[in-house]
């Protein structure tokens, strides 16, 4: 999203592409689609902005390098369906990016369009349109065929985006495949970590669905590495083995009172209120703080108010600048009336009896390092949701070589353990998203083929 | 706001626009709106000997462009299935309503001499400024000998503008269809029987699209289809050309010629007149948007009058005419390259892209150190093809630029490289 659509949304309170914005009283409703699905009008309206650019920057600009210009083009010209499998080819997962990824710093901000008008073509919403149309006609064969059986057995450690990316492209290779999940559904952050209004209805297991239609694939969930199973068994037992479980705790803010009733992460309450049907039943506190600056914080601070949270304080301990939250979801957090405070860091929970607030410390830069001013103040809460980040827990990946809280891995997606490979939150490959779960599963799923055959 | 005014064939009109003979001028109800709307004149559905035609259900076709906007019509529809006496009572109507507004009764009939002179007097005692004679239509009525199976036989194009202008002392307009091998034949026959002046073109003859569920050519009537007449802006190319010819050859450049063809802006119709039409019709842009169009066909036109300095129409009419040559007459040595403006180029690499596979690889993409791409023309591959200056999607990014040359003007039979040069002599 550019700074002027963003001007314009939270001036007319409605988003881009027909997306409500503002909170309602009608708790339920704030959580439908914050893009709805186009119509086909819209679609047609949309695809015949793009410019249809050869070697495009958009195409660049994508962690999964879909072929963007093509998928487009197939919408226009009524090929929706051909549109969904230039999508999928790319990314299995491209319903979920459609909804999930941050467009606005990805492929969108790329758009050649922003140089002209500076209004990018809605290629997120496009996307959705032509995935969303293949996926509802469940006649249809699934659009990807296997190669001739490897005899080979792969095991995937995780059915998020990076694992069950990896799964589908080893069993499109011919490999068959054995997921390790330790929730009772698959999904990963898509099922358990996405705001509600990106990931409306069951839309992440109807994906899974969808994709374990490719065959080969098996899921054996409440299966947790270290409880269940472990790399070393898994090593022996299969020719090759994928450790996508993403990023395992929160981190912590260091202060006494963490554990007091009413302080969560952010994690877990998005967590939760991804899994409450109706999302009415969902308790919130009627003063919540949200401590972060990342796109997981907004989600948590824009979610509570929708629940219906009198005042919603996020806070953030530098400046809108530093905010690792794209424009786009600052803008999203403000238009929703949650209340952002920069330059402050928590310095005390303070509780009586029960949770009643937090004290913070004013911070500024000096000589380029983040210090407290001495200047403190208030905020009155009855929830405080932690979004500082996660760390990985690494007590189960032993044999593997870790570093700055990531697995190491070489330029095949392989860990320093020969034979497990590697992907998504849990390395460092690009920004933790969805987007780059899908890319480095379906990459590690090549190099693994390569891996066997060269084996 | 300048003077619109013009005369064809004698007919004075408030502005150069009149609407054709079509749907939109099958009645009063309509032709009242169309004056209303600022229109200067129409040319009234074609009138036929009774009993009236039937019509089919459906009648129309479409050719969109992926945003489905409407780039031509193909039409089945016949000349007007109302009553010829109903027809010429609210023509009289219209002339007392709107005396100076034009009117013109187009008109078909077999190939007899009675019933072409007998409908012609019976449309000019309403009171018509004129009368043009359909020899165009396509579609249907072709099948009973009349409109374009007329229109493509020199000779009979000829004897029915004969047999009218006998019949007749109004100005009489012969319509021609591009339908044939050469439009200069049949114009030269309009003259010949003694046209004041010649309207064209009338409907290309056309399969628009095909119902890819029912097998079945659009429009589809009941799971049949038929070839019908395309128009619209899709065809206004056909239009200049044939217009152009028959206003820049000497036999028949005399003829006043009524411009029709696609015409749907104000340019549109600057061009059909500076290639050779004293006035035009328009039929295919009001279907499409109503009869409003005609204010931005006004307000443009008098608004380029204005900046250009030209006071009346005529001053501009025919104006390109000149210019139009034989290839033959073109100058070998000119010489243009593309040349990209960076400023203006927003990466999109269609330029590149269309260059390097179907012309002449003469747009090199380069990777700047910034990542961002920069397209540059290699002046020694580019032949000026324009190619690369119609693709870009931003107006004025891409120009050719004429190479400064001291060679002399030098056509293709002057040409060292023309082998055919003695045997064409």
């Amino acid at each position: 999203m550019t700074n002027l659509q963003a001007k314009q949304a939270s001036k007319s309170g409605a988003m881009p592409g027909g997306a409500h914005a503002s909170v309602t009283g009608d708790v339920d409703s704030n959580f439908s689609d914050l893009h709805p699905a186009y119509s086909t009008l819209q679609a047609m309206a949309e695809s015949n902005r793009c410019l249809y650019c050869y070697d495009a920057p958009c195409v660049t600009a994508c962690p999964t390098s879909i072929d963007i210009p093509s998928f487009i083009r197939k919408i226009s010209t009524g090929n929706p369906d051909g549109a969904a499998k230039t999508i999928l080819s790319a990314n299995i997962m491209g319903g979920t990016c459609a909804r999930a990824c941050p467009t606005e710093v990805l492929c969108e901000q790329a758009c050649v369009r922003n140089v002209s008008e500076d209004v990018a073509v809605e290629i997120g919403s496009l996307q959705r349109f032509a995935v969303d149309h293949l996926m509802a006609r469940d006649e249809l064969p699934h659009p990807f065929k296997r190669a001739a059986a490897t005899g080979k057995q792969i095991a995937v450690v995780g059915a998020g985006p990076a694992g069950l990316s990896c799964a589908h492209r080893a069993a499109m290779l011919g490999h068959d495949v054995t997921v390790f999940e330790a929730k009772a559904k698959p999904g990963g952050l898509n099922e358990y970590g996405l705001a509600a209004y990106k990931m409306t209805h069951d839309f992440a297991q109807r994906e899974v669905e969808f994709l374990l239609g490719i065959g080969g694939i098996r899921i054996e969930y409440g299966k947790a590495l270290g409880r269940d199973i472990t790399l070393g068994a898994l090593r022996d037992g299969y020719d090759a083995v994928f450790v996508g479980v993403g990023l395992g705790s929160s981190n912590n803010l260091g202060l006494p009172g963490e554990a007091f009733d009413g302080v969560d992460d952010a994690i877990s309450f998005i967590e939760q209120l991804r899994q409450t049907e109706p999302k009415s039943d969902m308790p919130v506190g009627h003063n919540v703080i949200v401590i972060g600056g990342g796109n997981t914080a907004i989600d948590a601070a824009v979610q509570a108010k929708r629940l219906g949270a009198d005042e919603v304080t996020l806070v953030y301990r530098r400046g809108a600048e530093h905010m690792s939250a794209t424009e786009f979801e600052q803008e999203l957090a403000k238009i929703n009336g949650v209340i952002v405070r920069y330059w402050a860091k928590p310095v005390a929970i303070k509780a009586n009896g029960k949770l009643i607030g937090m004290e913070f410390e004013k911070t500024e830069l000096r000589d380029g390092k983040l210090v407290g001013t001495g200047e403190t103040f208030d905020i009155r809460a009855d929830q405080i949701l932690k979004a500082i980040g996660q760390k990985i827990k690494t007590d189960d990946l032993a044999g593997m070589e870790i570093s700055g809280g990531k697995i190491v891995v070489d330029d095949k997606y392989q860990t320093t353990a020969p034979g497990i490979f590697a992907g998504g939150d849990c390395i460092k490959s690009g920004e933790d998203l969805t987007v780059q779960s899908v890319e480095d599963g379906k990459q590690a799923a090549i190099a693994i083929d390569a891996f066997l055959k060269s084996a | 706001m300048a003077d619109l005014s013009c005369k064809i064939a004698g007919i004075d009109s408030l502005n150069p626009f009149w609407l054709a003979s079509a749907p939109p001028t099958d009645k009063k109800y309509n032709v009242v709106r169309a004056f209303e709307a600022g229109w200067g004149g129409v040319v009234w559905k074609t009138l036929g000997i009774d009993p009236p035609v039937v019509n089919v259900s459906s009648r129309y076709g479409a050719h969109h462009d992926q945003n489905r906007r409407l780039l031509g019509i193909n039409n089945i529809e016949l000349i007007s299935d109302r009553p010829l006496a109903t027809n010429l009572q609210e023509i009289r109507e219209c002339r007392v309503e709107y005396p100076d507004h034009v009117i013109i009764g187009s008109m078909m009939a077999p190939i007899e001499e009675r019933a072409w002179k007998d409908l012609a007097q019976q449309i000019a005692e309403s009171g018509v400024h004129g009368i043009e004679l359909n020899l165009g239509c396509p579609h249907g009525m072709c099948e009973r000998g009349m409109g374009s199976a007329i229109g493509q036989v020199p000779e009979m194009v000829e004897q029915v503008t004969r047999w009218v202008k006998d019949a007749v002392d109004i100005p009489v307009f012969t319509k021609l269809t591009p339908n044939i091998t050469n439009i200069l034949w049949s114009a030269e026959a309009a003259l010949k029987g003694g046209a004041d002046a010649v309207s064209l073109i009338n409907t290309v003859n056309s399969i628009i699209s095909v119902d890819l569920d029912s097998m079945v050519p659009e429009p589809v009537v009941d799971g049949k289809g038929t070839h019908g007449g395309y128009c619209g802006s899709a065809v206004k190319p056909i239009a200049l050309n044939m217009v152009a010819e028959i206003a820049r050859t000497p036999e028949t450049r005399d003829l006043q010629i009524s411009g029709i063809g696609g015409i749907t802006t104000w340019k549109d119709a600057v061009e059909f007149m500076a290639l050779g039409s004293n006035a035009v019709q328009v039929c295919t842009a009001a279907m499409i948007y109503g009869f409003r169009v005609v204010d931005d066909l006004i307000d443009g036109m008098s608004q380029w009058m204005d900046d250009k300095g030209y006071t009346s129409v005529e001053q501009f009419t025919r104006a390109a005419v000149p210019q139009v040559a034989n290839w033959n007459e073109l100058n070998m040595n000119y010489d243009t390259k593309a040349v990209i403006n960076p400023d203006n180029c927003i990466e999109c690499g269609r330029c590149h892209i269309a260059c390097e596979d179907t012309s002449h690889q003469a747009i090199a993409m380069n990777v700047k150190e910034d990542g961002h791409r920069e397209f540059v023309v290699i002046d020694e591959e580019c032949v000026g093809c324009n190619l690369c200056y119609h693709i870009c999607p931003v107006p004025d990014c891409i120009t050719m630029e004429p190479v400064p040359t001291d060679k002399p003007y030098m056509t293709w039979p002057e040409h060292p490289l023309n082998t055919m040069e003695q045997a064409a002599e």
